[in-house]
């Protein structure tokens, strides 16, 4: 099966039930599936006429109760931006697949790259945390897909999948478990109404959340909002509420910060990669450990919120890390940021995976 | 029954017979004296209490703007979303959960400005939602700019010579989406707006409805009348009710003697997108 169908699969296995989206390339095979298996157990696919609108219904089908999702491209993506900021400040679950592709602009529709590293941590104007996951093999794009859906849940939050065109339409095997076999986290819903009842009760990281037509009165606002969702421009209510919307994720890093490491605890130079380029990387790291180097591989497996602790320790053993990235090296800043090694960037943009042998070639320099 | 208070022998009422359905702790509102918003708001009030629909199923969404703010006065659940959104944010809840009733209430920008393409598009699915589009002819909450409402030679904060861009006539092109209703009145017409608001609960699709509203301070001042009132007057005086009015010919100047055609143009009925989904779903099983 190809990634875009693992994913796709994800979701529904994850409990999605609400999928809207507007085609594009590397993207639309996700959402042609969830077209035909959608309706099959009885969710809602819906077309919508551009990815602004995408964004805005799947954030209104999330305020209805519903798991939402939708997928796209670079392009796309860069029209989502404003209401994933909507998605931030007023709670609400989704999940974003991100197929990247080669940029800027139009770029590359057909070809790789992950050149949107920096716009999903950034892109909405304003102060957010994200958190996103880089699949690199079909069968994380199921199982990383079902994860999404869990932290969208329980964080209150919009979550990505930062996919990329090779993960994304590589054919591979997918072991999908048995339905009981897979943790599907389901939201938590306020229960309580009434003056009393605070619906964004800035006191808990992640307060139950209000639905559409159960008898709330909830006010769910783009404004920055009081615990009660009323509109503020007092100081105090927008410090208050930023810091628990930062504070929900930087307080809760080690249930979301994800890695792999292979051969990292002898390695003198260490190579940091994600998605496909992990891939490379992993051939590079198996050839040079078979020429005698002492290297390793550490996979970011959540980008974002950036494995802080995990870099930062292997800065400090390391005397060097290598940096592979399809994009002119993005991942490569908050690297450099927490370790104190030397920092090699390969920045490759040629609309393919990065060769196994320009990573390979950086090693043996070293 | 209004509750009453004696306060230094003078009977006071303390509770507003329709403070159920506002959110009183959020009073007093940011909207101009002379503003039309507040006869609006109070109109909707008054549909949604006597809707058939249980107060818990009405939900009400809007973009950015001064129409953008009355959701947020309303007790119900109320979605204040981003500028030009509030369409496909509430096709989203609709689609999602059906028994919902949905309505917009956005500005004349935030639908047929910057979210233009979303509301032809929930049209031409007959997405089942109420959308009442308060028409101000400008940017009233940024300083009174012009957009695609604002009549020819109108003058604004951004068109100090006069404007020179052809303005859209809203019920001409709703019509022409596809709306199965389409209505037009003024903030004067209480009554009938009261009724038409009704209405649209009942609609089964898409049920839109363009609401003229005096927005004094800003097009007001700068185009000849000189408070609400003015305008109050000017509907008044030249208003036209005519239910079958060629919908190309109203578009409208905003200058007396020329009227302001108001009326219920089109009421019709064509399978709503939730019918035809649920025909879907059901062959999907099968
Ligand atoms: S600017 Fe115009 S529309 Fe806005 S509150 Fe004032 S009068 Fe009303």
């Amino acid at each position: 099966m190809a990634g875009n169908y693992a994913c796709a699969e994800g979701a529904i296995a994850a409990g999605c039930r609400f999928y809207a989206g507007y085609p594009i390339t590397p993207s639309s095979e996700i959402a042609e599936h969830m077209s035909r298996r959608l309706p099959q157990v009885g969710g809602h696919y819906v077309q919508m006429e551009d990815e602004i609108g995408s964004i805005a219904a799947i954030l209104g089908a999330s305020n209805a109760g519903m798991k939402v999702m939708t997928a796209t491209s670079g392009p796309g993506f860069s029209l989502m931006m404003e209401n994933i900021g909507l998605g931030v400040i007023t709670e609400t679950p989704c999940v974003v697949v991100d197929v990247q592709r080669g940029g800027p602009s139009t770029g590359l529709p057909t070809l790789v790259g992950q050149a949107d590293m920096m716009q999903v941590r950034w892109g909405s104007h304003g102060d957010y945390e994200v958190i996103a996951f880089a699949p690199n093999s079909v069968q994380e794009m199921f199982d990383l897909t079902v994860k999404a859906f869990n932290m969208a849940e329980k964080f209150r939050t919009p979550v990505f999948v930062m996919a990329d065109q090779i993960i994304a339409h590589m054919t591979d095997r997918l072991v999908i478990p048995p339905p009981e076999d897979i943790e599907v986290v389901q939201r938590k819903k306020a229960m309580k109404q009434g003056p009393s009842f605070l619906p964004f009760d800035f006191s808990q990281d992640f307060p139950p959340m209000a639905i559409a037509g159960e008898g709330h009165h909830v006010n769910v606002d783009s404004l920055t909002h009081d615990e009660r969702g009323y509109p503020s421009a007092k100081h105090d209510v927008s410090e208050r509420m930023l810091e628990h919307l930062i504070g929900k994720i930087r307080n809760n890093l080690e249930t979301i910060v994800q890695v792999e490491h292979y051969l990292t605890d002898d390695a003198k130079v260490v190579v940091i990669a994600y998605g496909s380029t992990s891939r490379s990387a992993l051939h590079a790291v198996k050839e040079a450990r078979r020429a005698g180097m002492k290297v390793g591989l550490l996979r970011l497996i959540t980008p974002w919120p950036f494995p802080v602790r995990e870099v930062e320790r292997i800065g400090a053993k390391a005397k060097a890390v290598v940096v592979p990235e399809i994009n002119y090296g993005q991942i490569e800043h908050p690297v450099r940021e927490h370790v104190d090694c030397r920092v090699i960037g390969i920045h490759h943009a040629a609309g393919s995976l990065v060769p196994p042998d320009k990573i390979y070639a950086a090693l043996e320099k070293l | 029954m209004t509750e009453v208070e004696l306060v230094h022998g003078v009977e006071i009422s303390v509770k507003h017979p329709r403070d159920e359905l506002l959110r009183a702790d959020r009073l007093p509102h940011i909207w101009c004296p002379g503003c039309g918003l507040g006869i609006v708001t109070k109109c909707l009030v008054e549909a949604i209490r006597r809707s058939d629909v249980p107060l818990d199923r009405h939900v009400v969404v809007s973009g950015i703007g001064c129409t953008s703010r009355l959701p947020g006065y309303l007790n119900l659940d109320t979605y204040h979303t981003t500028h030009g959104r509030a369409i496909p944010f509430a096709t989203g809840l609709k689609i999602a959960n059906p028994d919902l009733e949905v309505t917009v209430v956005a500005g004349d920008g935030d639908l047929f400005n910057i979210g233009g393409n979303h509301l032809i598009h929930a049209i031409r699915r007959n997405v089942d939602l109420n959308v009442f589009c308060v028409n101000n002819f400008n940017y009233g909450m940024t300083g009174g700019q012009f957009g695609a409402t604002t009549p020819i030679g109108a003058r604004t904060a951004t068109t100090p010579y006069g404007n020179f861009e052809a303005p859209f006539n809203l019920p001409y092109i709703v019509a022409a989406a596809g709306a199965p209703f389409v209505a037009r009145w003024t903030t004067l017409h209480v009554r009938q707006l009261l009724r038409v608001m009704r209405r649209a609960f009942q609609i089964q699709g898409l049920a839109f409805v363009e609401i003229i509203s005096p927005c004094p301070p800003t097009f007001g001042e700068l185009n000849n009348f000189e408070d609400g009132y003015a305008m109050m007057e000017y509907f008044r005086n030249y208003s036209r009710v005519d239910d079958h009015a060629e919908l190309s010919t109203i578009g409208l100047s905003m200058k007396p003697p020329d009227p302001v055609v108001v009326g219920n143009f089109v009421d019709t009925r064509k399978p709503t997108y939730h019918e035809l989904e649920r025909e879907l779903i059901e062959r999907a099983r099968n």
